[in-house]
């Protein structure tokens, strides 16, 4: 009969209003500057510039390849190459940035940029509380504010963080050894062969490793907060584990 | 001539030229609401409060909003108004004087152009439906039996035109549209 | 005591005039009256607003607004200075003439009609005979002013928005109208203060003769209610500002304080019919029980107004908009013949002196009208499941 879909709608959010009131659990607002909701480790803003250690003008991965200056679609990124040249981890001289500037007004996140970088050295931040007053200058980012430690790539990005950690601790241990080798090869050269096999056991060992993504690496993983986050991914479940876009390299 | 009456006749004054001389037709419509506020207000002044806001009522509530309908769905594009043709000016002079020479003479039988001596009395709205209740049933009703002919021929002129000529309610079997 | 309470306002306004030479007594009463009323009725507008925003996030299981002041109940104070603050946008090619008039067109009548309301015993700001008509003559007028802000943005949605409010002021204006026509014939007089002294407890009865509680009185109550709605294009007759569909309306090309204007003739419309609603259908200021008389009248009065108020929240947040013809339908196939029936109802309960055999003969009428209009208007169409073409079940995979 006419009007009795107008009462029972009446009645329902009539129970609705009062409910309100006496049950936390219908509400389900999220007060944003005071609460907020944990970010998924998926979810990525705009990219930000790795370097190890406390001293990103020393630790700066990012070698100046320009690679991501290429590859960005709307071309947000702008690189100077310097004129000299630093030590990278791995002890060789590398170039570095003298200038690196990525206009985030104009960057669409599409993450291109992280994916070509051969060096691990620009990565995508979840820093999404960038409102400025000044439209041009304020969301043009450049090397110093760009360049965030490694310890903040592992606590965004754990998983991620927790496989190029290892992959970067290989190649390093990988150069030592190496290094190490040619040293004693110097000093004795009738062992040349010995060494040489040597290095090629290495290579394959590192080989093997890198398919599988977030292999636990306690020794270069200073990061708590990978293991808390992600109880799956350090119990040596490894292969189980889902892959996640995020995941992969 | 209380201030009152001196500001409603001027709202119809000034309501009624700008009706004439106005470009915009809608202008013109609406100019002719000031008219009409104002003579409700004359009628307020004079006591006359049912027919005042009777007045408000139907010429602000109703008629005047016929009128810029009217104006909005008959005009074609964004033209001004036509130009009038000089020869209609007479025929409209004609009219305008014959209607004043009436109303002037109507007064001037009714009142006889001399101040009332007896002080006035104004009738309430309980007079009013008792007048039209007794007095004048008849016109009260003839008026009843046009606008109901009309309501029905509004209606019959709003009902959907149906093939063969036949006019009213939906043939069996055909669903309206959902 | 409880009867200077009753009166303190009336006794305050006395004494403010006594202070004042003669000749500018009635001025001072006028504005004294004027400027209590609007500054009460815009502080309620202002709490209304805050409340209804709370209200129907309640409803929907939100929390709504709640930073400003004390659990949110300044975010109106707030919005007021934003509105004032913000930049007056005129289009370039709208009528500023007519324009700049609309919303004050539209909120000069509506304040005009809080002159005939009666917010308590001996207060009322204009005592005329025909308070009634003058209510309503100030309602109609509003349209004209949407019109012309309809038409004077120059502005596709805003003209579309005018005829649809319009069309359904007009429409729903009738039986807004007559459903009062009962209760004028019963109190016999079209003075508000009259019909509501008509509903008073007589001396030795304990119950008030409010017209709700009548059979004809409760159809025209809700009758009277339901066209208020849409006289306030309130949900779910908010057509006039269909957001999906047209914007917002007649006055999208308002901004800033104009903007404001528009949404406070709105709310007060809504509050002005409210207390007419309450004056001739729920006793204006008097108490439901004889018993319950030491209760100033004016408390009577906004108590009623805002359990009112609080019912057209509570309708707003649960229904959704009507289409166009399912409007039009129910204001001239359902709500225009009720309300002509109720009058020759009315007339047989006055003839049969109420009663029970008043109830005898009124309540299976009103009864039968309301089913049989409702068959009539919900019946031809059938409400069935909605069959998708291309989704859903039974489309082959
Ligand atoms: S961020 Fe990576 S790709 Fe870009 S210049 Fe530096 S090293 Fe090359
Ligand atoms: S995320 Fe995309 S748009 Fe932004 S800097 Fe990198 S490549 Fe350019």
């Amino acid at each position: 009969m006419l009007g009795v879909g107008i009462i029972k709608g009446l009645a329902e959010t009539g129970r609705n209003f009062i409910g309100s009131y006496f049950d936390r659990d219908r509400l389900v607002t999220v007060e944003y500057p005071e609460q907020r909701v944990p970010l998924r480790e998926n979810f990525r803003q705009f990219p930000f510039l790795v370097h190890d250690g406390q001293d990103a003008a020393i630790g700066l991965r990012c070698v100046a390849c320009q690679i991501c200056e290429k590859e960005c679609p709307p071309q947000c990124i702008y690189i100077e190459k310097s004129k000299d040249k630093k030590p990278d981890h791995l002890g060789k001289p590398q170039f570095f940035p003298a200038v690196f500037n990525i206009d985030i007004s104009v960057c669409m996140s599409c993450q291109i940029c992280v994916e070509v970088c051969p060096f691990d050295a620009i990565k995508m931040d979840q820093d999404f509380e960038l409102s400025t007053a000044d439209r041009f200058g304020g969301l043009l980012l450049g090397k110093t504010q760009l360049a965030r430690p490694n310890t903040h790539f592992q606590r965004i990005h754990p998983r991620e963080a927790a496989e190029i950690d290892t992959r970067r601790a290989d190649e390093r241990q990988k150069a030592e050894a190496k290094a190490k080798a040619d040293a004693e090869a110097k000093a004795k050269a009738a062992a040349a062969a010995a060494a040489g096999t040597a290095a090629a056991t290495t290579t394959a060992a590192v080989d093997a490793a890198k398919p599988v993504g977030a292999r636990p690496a306690p020794t270069t993983v200073p990061g708590p907060a990978s293991a808390r986050a992600l109880p799956g991914a350090g119990a040596g479940t490894v292969p189980a584990a889902p892959s996640e876009p995020g995941g992969q390299v | 001539m209380t201030p009152w009456f001196l500001l409603f006749g001027g709202l119809v004054v000034v309501g009624a030229l700008g009706a004439m001389a106005l470009r915009n037709p809608v202008h013109c419509g609406l100019s002719l609401v000031v008219t009409f506020v104002g003579l409700a207000g004359t009628y307020l002044d004079l006591g006359a409060d049912f027919l005042g806001l009777a007045q408000i009522l139907v010429y602000v509530g109703a008629v005047a909003i016929l009128l810029v309908f009217v104006m909005l769905l008959t005009r074609t594009g964004r033209g001004e108004s036509p130009e009038v043709r000089p020869g209609g000016w007479w025929w409209g002079g004609l009219v305008a004087a014959l209607v004043a020479v009436g109303l002037v003479g109507a007064l001037a039988s009714v009142s006889g152009w001399k101040p009332r001596s007896e002080p006035m009395t104004f009738p309430t709205v309980r007079d009013l439906g008792v007048a039209l209740m007794t007095d004048f049933v008849l016109p009260l009703q003839l008026v009843g039996v046009v606008l109901t002919a009309a309501m029905i021929g509004a209606a019959i002129l709003a009902l959907p035109e149906r093939r063969g000529g036949r006019v009213g309610r939906t043939p069996k079997g055909e669903e309206p549209e959902q | 005591m409880a009867a200077n309470v009753d009166q303190i306002f009336v006794h305050l306004m006395q004494m403010m005039v006594d202070r004042v030479p003669d000749a500018v007594a009635p001025w001072v009463r006028a504005a004294v009256g004027v400027g209590a009323v609007l500054g009460l009725f815009g502080l309620l507008f202002g709490l209304t607003t805050v409340c209804e925003r709370k209200g129907i996030a309640r409803m929907q299981n939100r929390l709504g607004p709640n930073r400003v002041g004390p659990f949110g109940f300044l975010q109106f104070a707030a919005d007021g200075i934003k509105s004032l603050t913000k930049e007056d946008v005129v289009p370039r090619s709208a009528d500023r003439v007519v324009h700049y008039l609309a919303p004050l067109a539209l909120l000069t009548p509506v304040v005009l009609t809080f002159l005939v309301l009666p917010f308590g015993r001996n207060m009322v700001l204009m005592h005329v005979d025909t308070g009634l008509l003058f209510f309503f003559a100030a309602g109609a007028s509003t349209e004209l002013a949407v019109f012309m802000a309809g038409w004077s943005s120059r502005n596709k949605y805003s003209l579309l928005g005018a005829m649809r409010a319009i069309a359904q002021m007009i429409s729903y204006e009738l039986p807004f109208i007559l459903s009062t026509v009962g209760v004028v014939m019963i109190a016999g007089t079209l003075s508000t203060v009259g019909i509501v002294e008509s509903q008073a407890a007589r001396p030795g009865e304990w119950l008030a003769r409010w017209n709700l509680f009548t059979p004809w009185g409760l159809a025209a109550f809700l009758l009277f209610l339901i066209a208020a709605f849409a006289e306030a294009n309130r949900s779910p007759f908010d057509l006039p500002e269909g957001e999906s569909e047209i914007v917002a309306g007649y006055f999208i090309e308002y901004s800033g304080f104009k903007f404001a204007l528009f949404f406070m003739a709105e709310y007060l419309g809504m509050f002005a019919s409210s207390g007419m609603a309450v004056t001739l259908f729920l006793g204006g200021w008097t108490a439901p029980v004889a018993a319950l008389d030491w209760i100033p009248s004016w408390l009577w009065f906004f108590g009623k107004l805002l359990a009112l108020i609080a019912l057209f929240i509570w309708v707003r947040g649960t229904t959704p908009r009507l289409r166009m013809d399912q409007l039009m339908d129910f204001a001239w196939k359902f709500m225009l013949p009720l309300a002509l029936l109720i009058l020759p109802v009315v007339a047989v309960w006055h003839y049969l002196g109420g009663g029970w055999r008043g109830w005898l003969f009124c309540t299976p009428v009103l009864a039968a009208a309301y089913v049989l209009l409702g068959r009539a208007l919900v019946g031809r169409r059938r409400i069935q499941r909605r069959v998708y073409r291309y989704a859903g079940e039974g489309v082959a995979s």
